[in-house]
């Protein structure tokens, strides 16, 4: 079964290169050189590997392992870009003022007001759920134009850079960043990824309530029925468990890579995360996974554009290859799939056997 | 008084232009969800829409441009009903997918064809036809009347997919395959071909959005131009209750919320511009909770 996976994931990132290689080939760039590129961007030095991946592959996974709580309890949170940003927003004003504590408080403090910030604002769509039945993909997913615009305007106003005319913050307190890996730019958010991985697993596999949210996301109606789990009160908690999650990204970003708040802070991290979590099969250790295979892709896309004139863009074109294949493959393998649900279901096949 | 009025028209003539695309997208992914296909990929198959259109309109002329925007947004929605359908995947995935593949794709081939400079104004687009006498009422006319092509057939699709979606045999058999597609197909309707038809026409109507788009409301492509607005159309098909009637409203009203920021510009209020952005998706979030247990969605939505 886990070969399997790890055959059909290779597969697909080959298919998805190929795909980029043959495509460039016909654009008329030296496709060689272009994927040669995106290696070393990537895995070609240990700055590399720590700098430009692991960087990128922090805010992917935090988010994704967020969202794969969310997801398995059949709750489809679309919206982690809003709530990331909204942890960047506290992070940063909290940031900004820290300068007289030491660290060891300052830290803590700006990445919880992150959490609550990334609670408070997937509130009002599990507010909206609960009270109103309204579907959460459309609120919360809605709520992310509102935080772009948001972040726009505190740039622009409340935390705008003391001299005023760039439409960013300054530099949050050196005491509120997280300590880096000597020599890189690796900052101490792997260890939260990596520490949130190893608790999630340990919740899905071996606790009741892991099992509860995987019932809860297969069968709402039965697990009512069961009389042992309240479906909605469960479904609500991941939802915002998942969205707290998502402002402590957000946190993570500000206070261990930009230092500061700015329009356009993620590339789009909230959807990819999407795709991580998913591609991860909602299972935490496939989600680090897949959260590092991405990050390699965009840290290694950066550089294929600087040296081989290759436009970033191109690799989302990998990235979109490499899920519609693992795709097809599962659902060719399991004869058809009944939505996110299912993959849970998959997901805890793999878990136990 | 005669500047009041000439504000107003102005805003509402703003409120039809922007809310032209959604329109257009949200009727397209109405016809999709009803046969039970939920497509996220509509966002990626209205920017493949734009880029194929201005291609075309460079190379030949705004009219080639509509004509292949549609070709492109329907080549992606069968890409995704192959994969949906055909293979029965999961369709949030596959649709997020689409739009992140939609994303690389439009964004490498632009760069490619107009390199770093960017296509440039210099685009011929459609423009505005106005219907003789119609567009000469007040207020109303320059609104609703003096508007380029796509507009007109926005308007048109709308009794064109009530009456194909409620009084035509192949709109019952698509409702009944979105409402339970095991009793369809017992009764003999082919569940499979009438999705992939429907997810086909939806991203036709989602290319179409992306070309009217550029072609007459921004006149140039840029990477990510649609900036969510496919995934507003699906917020708007909710809140039109799955009505092609109920859409065109709530379309046009969240055009009026996004137009509401040019009046504000125009009155010079000392309020900061972001709040305007906010508001359309603040008042779609209000006017879903208001419309609690009054809509229900087609029973084997996202049902494979």
């Amino acid at each position: 079964m886990r070969a399997r996976g790890w055959l059909v994931g290779a597969g697909a990132l080959l298919a998805g290169l190929g795909v980029l290689a043959m495509g460039l080939e016909l654009a008329g760039y030296d496709a060689g050189r272009a994927l040669g590129a995106l290696w070393s961007g990537a895995f070609g030095s240990w700055y590399a590997i720590t700098s430009a991946t692991l960087v990128r592959a922090i805010p992917l996974v935090v988010i994704g392992l967020g969202l794969a709580i969310s997801f398995r309890a059949g709750a489809l949170n679309i919206g982690a870009e809003g709530q990331f940003y909204a942890g960047a927003i506290a992070a940063t004003w909290l940031g900004l003022h820290a300068g007289s504590l030491p660290s060891a408080l300052a830290i803590p403090a700006v990445l919880s007001v992150a959490i609550l910030a990334g609670a408070l604002w997937i509130a009002v769509p599990v507010l909206l759920r609960v009270r109103y039945g309204v579907l959460e993909v459309i609120s919360t997913l809605l709520l992310n134009f509102v935080a772009e615009a948001t972040t726009s305007l505190v740039v622009q106003g409340p935390l705008q850079e003391r001299q005023g005319i760039y439409p960013q913050s300054d530099a949050i307190a050196e005491a509120a960043r997280l300590p880096l890996l000597p020599g890189t730019r690796l900052h101490a958010g792997i260890l939260v990824a990596l520490a949130g991985a190893a608790v999630l697993h340990h919740l899905f596999t071996r606790t009741l309530w892991g099992f509860q949210l995987r019932a809860v996301g297969l069968g709402p109606r039965a697990a009512e029925i069961s009389g042992r789990i309240d479906g909605r009160w469960m479904a609500a908690a991941a939802l915002a468990v998942s969205g707290a999650i998502a402002g402590l990204a957000g946190g993570i970003e500000v206070a261990g890579v930009s230092y500061a708040l700015f329009q356009n802070l993620s590339p789009g991290y909230g959807f990819t995360a999407i795709a991580v979590a998913l591609l991860g099969r909602l299972h935490p250790l496939g989600v680090v996974l897949a959260g590092v295979l991405f990050g390699a892709l965009e840290a290694g896309a950066s550089a294929m554009q600087r040296e081989a004139g290759v436009p970033a863009v191109a690799v989302y074109v990998v990235e979109a290859v490499v899920i519609l294949v693992v795709l097809l493959a599962e659902s060719l393998r399991r004869g058809g799939m009944t939505g996110v649900a299912a993959i849970g279901s998959a997901t805890g096949a793999r878990a136990r056997g | 008084m005669t500047e009041s009025v000439a504000l107003l028209g102005g805003f509402l003539a703003a409120a039809v232009r922007v809310a032209t695309p959604i329109l257009l997208a949200a009727t397209g992914e109405t016809i999709t969800q009803r046969s039970g296909v939920l497509n996220l990929g509509i966002e990626g198959m209205m920017l493949a829409g734009a880029l194929a259109a201005t291609l075309g309109a460079t190379a030949v002329g705004p009219w080639t441009g509509v004509a292949l925007g549609i070709g492109a947004g329907m080549l992606l929605a069968a890409v995704f009903a192959l994969v949906v359908i055909g293979a029965r995947a999961d369709q949030v995935i596959a649709g997020t997918a689409i739009t992140l593949g939609a994303v690389g794709l439009t964004g490498t081939i632009y760069r490619q064809a107009y390199g770093a400079g960017g296509a440039g104004l210099d685009l011929p687009t459609l423009t505005t036809i106005p219907l003789p006498g119609l567009s000469s009422l007040p207020l109303l006319g320059p609104a609703l009347f003096a508007q380029p092509a796509p507009t007109y057939l926005g308007f048109l699709a709308v009794p064109v997919v009530w009456w194909l979606l409620f009084r035509t045999r192949v709109g019952l058999a698509l409702r009944a395959t979105g409402e339970s597609a095991e009793v369809a197909r017992a009764s003999g309707v082919p569940t499979r071909w009438v999705r992939a038809v429907a997810t086909i026409v939806g991203g036709g109507f989602a290319g179409l959005a992306g070309a009217t788009l550029v072609l007459a409301q921004v006149g140039s492509f840029a990477e990510r131009m649609t900036a969510g607005r496919g995934y507003v159309a699906i917020a708007i098909v909710v809140l039109g209750r799955w009505h092609p009637v109920g859409v065109a409203i709530a379309a046009l009203a969240f055009g009026a919320a996004m137009a509401l920021q040019f009046l504000f510009q125009t009155l010079e209020l000392d309020l900061p511009y972001q709040l305007f952005l906010m508001l359309p998706y603040v008042l779609a979030l209000l006017a879903l909770a208001g419309m609690v247990g009054r809509v229900r969605a087609p029973a084997d939505l996202a049902k494979p």
